[in-house]
């Protein structure tokens, strides 16, 4: 029953999705009268529907009904609670389900609360949402129907890959979705102002917060899903440059940029046409990201997600929205008027060359991962991996990391770089004490170096723009700047450092035997099966001291899987103040020896604290928008209320 | 200090608009023929048939021996492996080349352009089923041998003819595919 309320649901979700669409599109054309009327509110019910479907789902995991087939092929009883739930978005189906449960959501939110746009504009925006929607409910009606039965039901659930049996999976995709969706209402909101042309600083901050809290979630997700890899994957690295890893990182790198140009249109009004294109590729981004993933057309640590049938749906579903949107780029951006101007020397201009070099970070990064197809076009395999991706996206992050130094401080319009000066050389001077610790802890790598050198200068020129400021009185706006960017120095500290300065040892050693890694004794006491719900393993007993101080315990496991049957190695780790020791047991070896790898990484940690301050930055910054909006809208309201009562 | 003049934002041209969809066209076209190729992962490849190149390698850890192309000249068919400690999907395929070890197959490889310390980690993490493992710094070995990437194999027979390439990840459903060009060299 649950199941089939579940259905009914997504099915009336999806006709209301075509009457937000289509009374939209009238009332757009002209020719609606009085559907106008009913687009806000479809928006508003289609959100409300689709989350009851998703709740549905959500139940039919918790309870393990075997007679639902994505549940008996998903989940399993032993589980423990909290995997079945998030066993319920860990496989297809599920998942496009919370995407157009978010993106209704999100889309009902809109049509609720937002009163700043032109009102042609926004019923344009609220179908275009309306648009995207329809194509991933019909995707999911017509061939991926989450809430299929299996009769007769299954006696036991056939279980979830065991890598994605952790906490970790609870979180990552989730939140990577509501960076991909929140970046959907942007691209509504940019093909609602192709439509009209009415592109200006209202637009901007109607987009602003769908932008920023899109970047947030987007920031998070990487953030965890490169911890995620790195204690759960066993490699002891932390970015690989995997396809998937790539799709998550370009929406990222283009939401980063249309965060920064779409506050110049905010605050300048300058960047028009090149801010509407950022929201169409942003999204862009987000949907070839998908495509990448689910089609399995390149190869990936992330095999588990693959269907080549439902990757040609994606595709479809992206020819259309983006093909779209870019056909009306073509025909309508030309005639949307021109914004202000500015100099070289100011902030837009540094924004302009932050936007420059994101976007060809971006062009990098896609090219690096589509380049294996482009060969395979000429029956020619190959593989990038770092020699390529580290070194040339380097070569355009440099520059902007420069000018990233100097942008915050320049005024917006025009401006006197001889002003500059003081901070400048603070900056500088940073940057060689930064050279000279480097060099004196012996760090290697060309990289590295030039990483850890870019992170001092700019932590060091990050809080600047608060000198001579009463801090109390700061805006809050200013504050989540100043964060995300000393975020970026601290992340850029602890990848030099991971780089440059970790320990790797691979020994087989005895029962009784110590290794030596940096600063780490570590001791090998004993190798025991242990078992979990569904799983058994075998869990060496060590300790480890740094330093000859305390010892802690540390104990990395082989896990193997019964259901369905597969081995994984669950690394222990170790944070310390300077960093992390990382364990993993491999197999016996001959003699009663066991492989150990063993890592010392120093500050490691700072990859993911710089990540998460990042994304304060943004929450910061988002706070102070909405709070802002909040206080104008009720501003305004008083004043039409005034208006209506004298007559007007 | 004088101000710099305002910059002149130039209206871009018409054209100019149209070049993301042209590109955008072109990555559909391109996965369009990624999506509807042929599953085979069977090439012909030119070198099939011929004789390995002349090379001998450095070895590339310290607890396998160097490769050169005598070692391939025992009367037996050897398998090639072509990869490298910084390529992903060579990690996929060490399952496959391990269960090919176990079945008494010889395996070789060439790591490319690769730290011996990497390669002694990347065999640690991934099974090490190689008798010998060259080291190719240069990609030289790999060029003169037809392959422009990895992970790539070599079936070769007992004379050092090249009887097979597959190019790519060997997945577990090449197997059989792997065995028969083995079986077929001996």
């Amino acid at each position: 029953m649950i199941a089939e309320l579940g259905l009914a649901a997504l099915w009336l979700a999806a006709s209301l999705a075509a009457l937000q669409l289509l009374a939209g599109a009238l009332a757009v054309a002209g020719k609606g009268g009085d559907m106008a009327g009913l687009v806000r509110p479809a928006a508003v019910v289609q959100g409300l529907l689709a989350l009851m479907s998703f709740a549905a789902l959500i139940l039919l995991f918790a309870r393990t009904d075997l007679s639902v087939l994505l549940v008996a092929t998903n989940s399993h009883s032993a589980k423990p609670l909290v995997f079945k739930i998030a066993g319920a978005w860990g496989n297809h189906e599920g998942s496009m389900l919370l995407w157009v449960t978010v993106m209704g959501l999100a889309g009902g939110f809109v049509a609720l609360i937002d009163r700043r746009l032109p009102e042609r504009t926004m019923l344009a925006t609220l179908a275009a949402q309306a648009f995207v929607s329809l194509g991933f409910y019909g995707f999911l009606l017509m061939s991926s129907n989450p809430f299929a039965r299996l009769d007769p039901a299954a006696a036991e659930g056939a279980g979830l890959n065991p890598l994605l049996q952790d906490i970790g999976l609870a979180f990552h995709p989730p939140t990577l979705y509501l960076g991909y969706v929140g970046l959907s209402v942007a691209f509504s909101f940019a093909v609602g102002a192709l439509i009209t042309r009415e592109v200006g600083p209202l637009f901007a901050r109607a987009m602003r917060p769908w932008v920023l809290g899109a970047w947030i979630f987007l920031t998070l997700g990487i953030t965890a899903g490169s911890y995620w890899a790195y204690y759960e994957l066993g490699w002891g690295g932390w970015w690989f440059w995997d396809p998937v890893e790539n799709a998550s990182l370009m929406p990222w790198l283009a939401a980063t940029a249309l965060l920064h140009s779409v506050s110049v249109l905010a605050s300048r009004d300058a960047l028009r046409t090149w801010t509407v294109m950022l929201g169409v590729v942003a999204f862009s981004m987000s949907m070839i990201g998908t495509f990448l993933v689910r089609s399995g057309i390149l190869t990936s640590v992330h095999a588990f997600a693959v269907d080549p049938e439902r990757g040609a749906f994606i595709l479809v579903l992206l020819a259309i929205y983006i093909g779209g949107a870019l056909v009306l780029f073509g025909l309508n951006a030309a005639s949307i008027s021109e914004g202000k101007r500015f100099s070289v020397v100011s902030r837009e201009g540094a924004l302009v060359v932050n936007n420059v070099m994101l976007s060809a970070i971006l062009g990098v990064v896609l090219f690096g991962t589509l380049y294996p197809l482009v060969t395979e076009a000429f029956d020619t395999r190959v593989s990038v991996g770092p020699p390529y991706f580290n070194p040339v996206s380097a070569v355009f992050f440099v520059p902007m990391a420069l000018v990233l130094m100097a942008g915050p401080l320049l005024r917006w319009r025009q401006d006197n770089a001889g002003r500059l000066g003081r901070p400048l050389i603070i900056a500088a001077l940073a940057m060689m004490a930064a050279l000279l610790a480097f060099v004196l802890l012996g760090g290697g790598g060309t990289l590295a170096l030039i990483g850890f050198v870019l992170a001092g200068g700019l932590a060091a020129a990050s809080v600047m723009p608060l000198k001579g400021r009463n801090l109390r009185r700061t805006p809050l706006a200013v504050w989540g700047m100043v964060v995300a960017h000393f975020g970026v120095a601290v992340a850029l500290a602890g990848m030099a450092c991971e780089s440059a300065f970790s320990v790797e040892k691979l020994v087989a050693v005895r029962i009784g035997e110590s290794v030596v890694v940096g600063p780490w004794r570590v001791v090998l006491r004993g190798v025991e099966p242990v078992a979990g719900p569904n799983w058994t393993a075998l869990e060496a007993d060590m300790t480890a001291s740094y330093q000859d101080s305390a010892t802690v315990a540390v104990r990395p496991q082989a896990r193997s899987f019964w259901s369905p049957p597969q081995q994984t190695s669950e690394a222990a780790l170790v944070t310390h103040r300077f960093g992390q020791l990382y364990a993993v047991l491999g197999e016996a070896a001959e003699g009663g020896r066991w492989q150990l790898r063993l890592w010392w990484k120093p500050f490691v940690t700072l990859i993911w604290l710089g990540g998460l301050l990042i994304a304060l930055g943004g929450l910061l910054a988002l706070t102070s928008r909405v709070a802002f909006d909040m206080r104008r809208g009720f501003a305004r309201r008083r004043i039409v209320m005034r208006r209506e009562d004298t007559g007007r | 200090m004088s101000v710099p003049p305002p910059l002149e934002p130039r209206r871009a041209s018409p054209w100019a608009l149209w070049l993301p969809l042209i590109l955008f066209a072109g990555f559909l076209a391109l996965v369009i023929h990624g999506l509807t190729r042929p599953g085979s992962t069977e090439v012909e490849s030119a070198m099939v048939g011929k004789p390995l190149p002349a090379f001998a390698l450095e070895p590339a850890v310290f607890d396998r021996p160097g490769l050169a192309t005598a070692d391939f000249k025992v009367g037996k068919p050897r398998l090639l492996n072509i990869f490298a400690s910084w390529c992903v999907p060579c990690a996929i395929e060490a399952p496959q080349l391990e269960s090919l070890r176990r079945e008494g197959v010889a395996i070789d490889g060439i790591a490319i352009r690769d730290r011996r310390e990497d390669v002694a980690a990347f065999l640690a993490r991934n099974g090490n089923p190689f008798a010998r493992i060259g080291k190719d710094d240069v990609s030289a070995v790999q060029l003169a041998l037809g392959s422009s990437g990895v992970p790539e194999s070599f079936v070769i027979d007992g004379k050092g003819v090249i009887r097979y390439q597959h190019i790519g990840v060997i997945r577990a459903e090449d197997l059989p595919l792997i065995r028969e060009k083995l079986e077929e060299a001996q």
